[in-house]
């Protein structure tokens, strides 16, 4: 009997696509496939993950298009008359094939004071986290992040503004912005109005409509802009 | 590219153009019931405080308005950056300030025609 296979293009970083036939099994994932390729077909393929459990975000790749957590993401889903198009993220220099560098990616998250700042001392007592207030629930929806960059390669806004900080730099702003744990609020609203800031943001929403783990940055961002804009009537900046 | 003080200012033009676009329109249609004529329009804005104000005003959030709202289109999709898009948008709200308020002059306190 034939086995089923599935017609994989791995868009590769030397401008070449490369054509794979893979072996069909139940419940595989599009990381399943990349990794059968790297290891029967083009030992040669780079790409990168860790855990295959959801956890770590370092297995997205554009899929048909489209960005996603390869690890969790079966392949099932994504076919179009069994093929499929795997490629690196967009919005991030490639290093190799489906390796990506990052560091765009982690310098925004600093850039955007998603840093901790300390509110207290060792000498002090652990502040009082009350999970049903207000700000604490906005803190709680976005504590979730893999820093997967899913939603930066989705966004856009990035694609044009190669200084936008991104949904995920702002997102990791706005919860800590709403830590009571955290003492940052000046210098995150301060670090999220500049060239690159919340303000750019369209609401297109792709960062929503994508996260893999169901977050919301568009919301978070909607909550800097409103944040920034009572600072800006405060501080007559 | 847009930062706060930039975002500020075109969500405040916006608001203040809200009503008067409203005004604006309604005055419009209330005008030309049985015709349009310039000197029924001259008749009502010659030598009028009010509408050399609401037309001023106006006309500054518009400037103010559309050269932040050019600013960002021109820099996502025309690719401009630094000393260029700074240019552009003060060039864009000077031309959008100067032909709008001569207008408003020409029929508020400039010489009849």
């Amino acid at each position: 009997m034939p086995v089923k296979t599935h017609q994989v293009t791995i868009v590769r970083s030397s401008d070449a696509a490369t054509e794979f036939e893979v072996p069909a099994h139940d419940n595989q994932t599009v990381l399943d496939v990349v990794s059968w390729i790297q290891q029967y077909a083009d030992p040669t393929l780079s790409y990168r993950f860790a855990c295959r459990v959801g956890m770590c975000g370092s297995c997205a790749m554009t899929v048909n298009g489209v960005p996603r957590w390869t690890c969790r993401t079966h392949i099932s889903k994504v076919l179009q008359d069994g093929a499929v198009e795997i490629g690196p993220l967009r919005n991030l220099p490639v290093v190799k094939d489906l390796t990506v560098d990052m560091d765009p990616f982690f310098d925004k998250w600093i850039a955007a004071e998603g840093v901790h700042h300390e509110s207290r001392t060792r000498h002090d007592d652990i502040a009082p986290i009350d999970a049903s207030d207000p700000a604490r629930v906005e803190a709680s929806a976005g504590i979730e992040c893999i820093n997967c960059a899913v939603c930066y390669a989705a966004c856009d806004t990035v694609t044009a503004n190669d200084s936008y900080l991104g949904p995920a730099a702002l997102q990791r702003g706005w919860t800590l912005l709403n830590d009571a744990k955290d003492a940052g609020h000046d210098a995150i609203l301060e670090a999220v109005s500049g060239t690159g800031g919340c303000h750019n943001c369209h609401s297109m929403g792709s960062c929503t409509a994508l996260c893999p783990n169901e977050l919301d940055p568009m919301s978070a961002i909607a909550g800097l802009k409103r944040e920034t804009a009572k600072s800006f009537f405060k501080r007559r900046r | 590219m847009l930062t706060l003080r930039l975002y500020m200012l075109q969500r405040i033009t916006a608001l203040v153009m809200a009503p008067l676009v409203l005004l604006h329109l309604g005055v419009m249609i209330y005008a030309i019931q049985g015709g349009l004529s310039a000197e029924e329009i001259l008749g009502r804005t010659q030598g009028s405080a009010l509408w050399f104000a609401i037309y001023a005003t106006f006309t500054l959030s518009i400037a103010i308005h559309g050269a932040i709202g050019l600013r960002a289109i021109a820099a996502e999709w025309g690719g401009f950056r630094g000393y260029g898009l700074e240019a552009l948008m003060w060039v864009t709200g000077a031309f959008l300030l100067g032909l709008g308020l001569r207008a408003v002059w020409a029929v508020t306190y400039g010489a009849a025609p």
